[in-house]
């Protein structure tokens, strides 16, 4: 038996993402016993595959076949199911990112395995299965059973610490049957974001709302960012008015992020805003509102006017960064 | 061509949850139950495909899988514009149960598209729309932020990292949907709740199915310690905290 884990690629490359799935993966082979085998999907070279080794994957299997350059999620689920039966997998680790909420159900139904979706902790116990997700968008957690013999576990973004463990993987390249009657996605056009920090992957968030008034006061707001290195995010009421645009909207009904850091500008912190961001490592709030709901899930905090207290961290960054 | 839209039953999104049963299921008492946002959304788009003529779309049918007591989410749902209904008569024990009862449904009738929200917001599962197409054996597509169809083909936008995709599917299909599909949920009229009272709404009798997964215990996250606050005329002493405290600059 084995964990199986599946790693997206991105142009052919691996990112904090996939590292973070193979250390997961890692510790849940540590608790069960088995060895670790990543599944990567398109052309990704060997020295970039090794590198998967270097967080406990000890086997690798490189799967090229042209007719799976587009994401068509009943195939992909196919061929990661025939390898997973193959690989005799009895857990099956996946992002909890658009392509694992594609995927993991679809992988479900043809295991026959319960998903247990959004974990963010190695199983709480093995006999039953018990795994921690989150739920109520973050106001609560559940330990949840899976019964299933084969469990597929998604994985919370930024939730589980990369842990390198030296080894030895082996790589294997396969060229599975893909039935070309399963490929029925068709994309007709592509458009990427480039030359940002994506929001699902930065560690710093800078993040403003309704109380930056207007989108002509954003440059600050966006320098801080730009000199953190962070990315940049939104409440709803501000991509809603167009103010700054869709992909920023953080919450409830936008993105759920979990970076290291969350600095929330003139947010009042409502649950459904919140819902989106709890799980930050540490939130900072800057508010002229002493008793916005916002200070309660902060760590750290500064009353005072975001078009004052902008201006003046901006300056303090600089002058830490000499 | 007709949609089936997928709705569950969740607490207001500002209910502050509590536990009962020893922490093994949620205190119901008191509780708003509205549509999940998701399905709001979805389904405010399926009626707007309905109204306009060009799109193909004939009939919009909610679908939900819990008990009697549910139904004032069926009948919400019926007044914002629903043609009709159906109740599969069981509670919903797991994805797994409700995406299978779901697909039994839609093998005995035809829908063209079923759209589900990409998660509820009381599991975050993410995961009955992608079960339901695996158990029918139609194309799924994922994280859609807008549908529309030209001369009959669907035509989506779904978001991948870092981007995204115009991608097409041939019917019947299922829609997982999100931030995007529509921009305000319709809100039920005085009219519409009127006429909600007599839409139909079928009552469908589960099939045997065991769910795959058990929540047996529920906890509060691990509460944040009490604000630090900095003043606002020396915010180097937040960048002080946050790199000798925090760490994380
Ligand atoms: C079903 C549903 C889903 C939702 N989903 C989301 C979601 O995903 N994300 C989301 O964000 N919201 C969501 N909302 C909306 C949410 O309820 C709040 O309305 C929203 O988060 C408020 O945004 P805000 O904090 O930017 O604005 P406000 O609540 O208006 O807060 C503005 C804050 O700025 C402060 N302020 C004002 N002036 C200044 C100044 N000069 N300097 C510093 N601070 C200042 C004020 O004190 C206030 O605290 C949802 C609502 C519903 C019903």
């Amino acid at each position: 038996m084995s964990v199986l884990v599946f790693t997206e690629n991105w142009d052919g490359k691996f990112k904090k993402l996939s590292f973070e799935l193979v250390s997961y993966a890692s510790g849940v082979g540590k608790m069960l016993n088995l060895s670790v085998t990543a599944v990567s999907i398109g052309k990704v070279d060997e020295g970039e595959l090794m590198k998967l080794g270097n967080y406990g994957a000890n086997k690798i299997i490189s799967v090229n076949n042209e007719k799976l350059a587009v994401l068509d999620n009943q195939a992909y689920a196919n061929v990661i199911s025939e390898i997973s039966k193959k690989e005799n997998a009895s857990v099956i680790i996946i992002s909890n990112n658009n392509t694992g909420k594609a995927i993991a159900p679809r992988l479900s139904v043809h295991l026959r395995a319960g998903v247990g979706s959004g974990v963010s902790k190695l199983p709480l116990s093995l006999n039953p299965f018990t795994v921690y997700k989150r739920t109520y968008s973050g106001n609560a957690f559940a330990h949840l059973v899976i019964k299933s013999d084969v469990k597929i576990l998604t994985l919370a973004q930024n939730s589980f610490d990369v842990v390198e463990t030296p080894g030895n993987a082996t790589i294997e390249n396969l060229n599975p049957e893909v039935d070309g009657t399963l490929l029925k996605t068709v994309v007709k056009d592509i458009h990427k974001q480039s030359g940002k920090i994506l929001l699902t992957d930065a560690d710093i968030v800078v993040s403003g709302g309704r109380g930056m008034k207007s989108p002509d006061n954003w440059p600050p707001l966006v320098e801080l960012a730009t000199l953190l290195g962070a990315a940049t995010a939104c409440s709803r009421p501000v991509s809603d008015e167009g103010w700054r645009p869709h992909e920023e909207h953080t919450g409830q009904t936008g993105k759920i992020i979990a970076p290291n850091l969350y600095i929330a500008v003139g947010i009042s912190g409502a649950t459904q805003h919140l819902a989106g961001i709890s799980s930050s490592k540490f939130i900072v709030a800057i508010n002229n509102d002493k008793d916005a709901p916002i200070f309660e899930a902060a760590q750290y905090g500064i009353v005072g006017d975001a078009m004052k207290v902008l201006p003046k961290l901006v300056e303090a960054v600089k002058e830490i960064r000499k | 061509m007709k949609i089936l839209v997928c709705i569950s039953n969740v607490p207001d999104t500002t209910t502050k949850i509590k536990f009962a049963e020893g922490n093994t299921s949620i205190d119901t008492t008191g509780i708003q139950w509205v549509i999940n946002p998701w399905d709001e959304l979805s389904l405010t788009r399926a009626l707007e495909l309905k109204d306009d003529a060009t799109s193909g779309v004939k009939s919009v049918t909610v679908i939900h899988v819990g008990p009697a007591a549910s139904e004032p989410t069926i009948r919400k749902a019926l007044a914002i514009g629903a043609d009709d209904a159906i109740r599969v008569d069981a509670i919903s024990s797991d994805a797994w149960f409700v995406a299978a009862q779901i697909a039994e449904v839609v093998k005995k009738e035809q829908f063209d598209v079923i759209m589900c929200g990409i998660e509820s917001s009381d599991y975050n599962g993410s995961i009955v729309g992608g079960m339901i197409s695996e158990f029918l054996g139609i194309p799924s597509v994922s994280a859609v932020s807008s549908l529309k169809f030209e001369n009959g083909q669907p035509l989506m936008v779904r978001e991948i990292d870092g981007g995204k995709e115009i991608v097409t599917v041939p019917v019947p299909f299922v829609a997982v949907v999100q931030k995007g599909i529509a921009k305000e949920p319709r809100i039920a009229a005085m009219r519409g709740i009127m006429m909600a009272r007599s839409k139909p709404v079928k009552l469908v009798e589960p099939v045997a199915i065991d769910p795959l997964t058990e929540v047996v215990e529920f906890e509060k996250p691990t509460p944040r310690a009490a604000c630090k606050f900095v003043d606002a005329d020396n915010p180097s002493q937040l960048l002080d905290l946050l790199q000798n405290e925090a760490k994380v600059i």
